[in-house]
């Protein structure tokens, strides 16, 4: 139906978006790369010279290195088996039927729309405050000693406020898949005396495991870059300190842009990893 | 057999589906509950739930203390911009790829998507750079732009995913009783493609606002929005639960209530319709 008239029009509609956005990747990386060879240090002396891979050597065997690849994966794993878990039984009750399930749903998903700084804060002192905060109170209550949240359990901490912000969006994507299974087939296996037990095991999980992909792959995108709950709680200390909050000290704090961007560099690898799976199964949609 | 006990059990997951809705929502209505408290009332044990002297006290402080109109502001100018700014460059880029697709189409869809899996911090100092060399640091127009350039992907692939359910025969309908481009994107397209365009900006407004990143990185005063604002209170000065909470709530609740109405397209438009 198009006409060469048409695919003319339709390069130069294009275009505009097209362009931006690879202006928005190749500029910034390709400068990321630059600053990646060389000793650049802002606020003493400014470029030094080449570099080499020195920075990435450093960068790796820094002391800092390996424990914020482990906070980085403690957090995002445990985070995905949290709101994985949770999320398929939430979805699986969700499904059910139920009174106020409009209401039900709404209240399920509302800390999606709360915004990082404020669920971290509201956590970390509501919440978490080993004097004044509300488990403070409940351990109290229980005649058990106030944890100090923040410090003595910090990686958990971070895991329970980021899990609390990304629950709803593993809940609301599950939930959208179970309820497109056949319900027919359910029916069929109740029929053919399945119990709800194998009922699960045989036939939602794996009309689930797609979206289960989608939400672990999308997740960890995000959660890999995890900043804002950071920032505003431990600034990285008590064992918090992952890749991303690392490369945004060594960067903007203590001003080694070489350094920075050679963890940069490992970052994007790292994130790209993870895309390539993504953009197999969306890619795989694009032609259904 | 599961029929005769179907008003029990009907019950019993109601029972327990509330439960779960309350507990996740709990941690919002505190806050709700506490910005209208005194700060010794916030912190009594054991906590007070709803027989407390409410008071609007906290509002007055929070807007006298930090001047919550101008972080608002921000934010809205920010969000609302950054929105309007992507669905005029997306909506030709997905009309184009949803009714006349070429053989690289998909390349194009695929590699946009693959720019929003750029880790921030892996380009956090090129963009620090050029925004001191043009003077838009701490601008409301140079992050509004960023802003507008990480949301970008999401909205091109949300508005595809909804062009491309608009049947082709209809356009070619219209192209046959003698519609030129024009009256064919206003008169045939534009009604059809209004809903998915509206939740696309929907979507996109609530994502911009919540961005915690480059909002936090990028801007210092006068381009501050309601991020940063809440940032401010990381640092604890005597009784402040109140406070922040009355903060919190002033920060929260415009986009929580745009949210609810957006929850059906939200599964679309994080998947990049990978579910429906």
């Amino acid at each position: 139906m198009a006409t060469r008239h048409s695919r003319a029009a339709a390069r130069m509609m294009m275009a505009p978006a097209v362009v931006l956005l690879l202006g928005w990747m190749l500029v910034p990386l390709t400068m990321t790369l630059w600053f990646s060879f060389r000793r650049y240090l802002p606020m003493r002396g400014g470029d030094l010279g080449w570099a080499g891979f020195d920075n990435y050597v450093r960068f790796v065997t820094s002391s800092t290195f390996w424990p914020s690849i482990q906070a980085t994966l403690i957090i995002v794993g445990g985070v995905l088996v949290v709101t994985v878990v949770l999320g398929v039984l939430l979805a699986l009750l969700l499904d059910q039927p139920l009174w106020g399930q409009g209401i039900v749903r709404i209240l399920v998903i509302a800390p999606f729309f709360v915004m990082p700084t404020v669920s971290a804060l509201v956590w970390k002192n509501m919440f978490m405050d080993p004097v004044n905060g509300l488990f403070a109170h409940l351990w109290r209550f229980f005649g058990a000693e106030p944890v100090a949240w923040m410090s003595e359990a910090s990686l958990q901490s971070i895991i329970m406020i980021v899990s609390w912000q990304w629950l709803p969006f593993a809940t609301l994507i599950l939930l959208t898949a179970i309820q497109s299974l056949d319900r027919e087939q359910l029916e069929a296996a109740e029929m053919d005396g399945a119990g709800p037990l194998s009922r699960f095991a045989h036939i939602i999980l794996p009309h689930l495991s797609r979206a289960v992909t989608v939400v672990i792959l999308i997740q960890t995108i995000f959660l890999l870059s995890v900043f804002a709950e950071i920032f505003v709680t431990t600034q990285g200390s008590f064992g918090t300190r992952t890749l991303t909050y690392l490369i945004y000290q060594r960067v903007l704090e203590s001003q080694n842009v070489g350094l920075g961007s050679a963890g940069g560099v490992y970052a994007i690898i790292l994130a790209n990893i993870v895309a390539i799976f993504l953009m197999r199964i969306v890619g795989k949609n694009l032609d259904a | 057999m599961a029929r005769a006990h179907a008003p029990a059990r009907k019950a019993l997951t109601t029972a327990l589906a509330w439960t779960a809705g309350l507990l996740i929502f709990f941690p919002i209505l505190w806050t709700v509950l506490t910005s209208f408290k005194t700060e010794a009332e916030a912190i009594a044990d054991p906590p007070l739930f709803l027989f407390f002297d409410w008071t609007l006290e906290n509002y007055a402080v929070v807007q006298e203390r930090s001047d919550y109109m101008r972080f608002l502001w921000n934010s809205t100018i920010i969000a609302g911009g950054s929105t309007l700014l992507g669905v005029l460059i997306a909506v030709p880029a997905a009309w184009s790829m949803a009714f006349v697709p070429s053989k690289r189409t998909k390349d194009i869809l695929l590699w946009m998507l693959s720019t929003k899996m750029l880790p921030a911090v892996g380009v956090l100092y090129p963009i620090y750079l050029i925004f001191i060399e043009l003077g838009l640091l701490d601008t409301r127009v140079g992050l509004t732009v960023v802003v507008m350039l990480i949301n970008l992907p999401i909205i091109v692939w949300m508005l595809y995913t909804y062009f491309r359910e608009i049947p082709g025969e209809i356009l070619e309908a219209a192209r046959m009783d003698g519609a030129d481009l024009r009256s064919e994107i206003l008169h045939v397209l534009a009604p059809m493609a209004l809903p998915g365009i509206a939740s696309t900006v929907l979507l996109n407004v609530i994502l911009a606002w919540n961005e915690a990143f480059w909002t936090l990185n990028l801007t210092a005063v006068d381009a501050a929005p309601l991020t940063a604002f809440i940032a401010s209170y990381s640092s604890p000065e005597g009784l402040f639960f109140a406070k922040l909470s009355a903060a919190s709530t002033m920060a929260i609740a415009p986009i929580l209530i745009l949210g609810w109405f957006s929850q059906k397209q939200l599964v679309r438009g994080l998947t990049f319709g990978a579910v429906k």
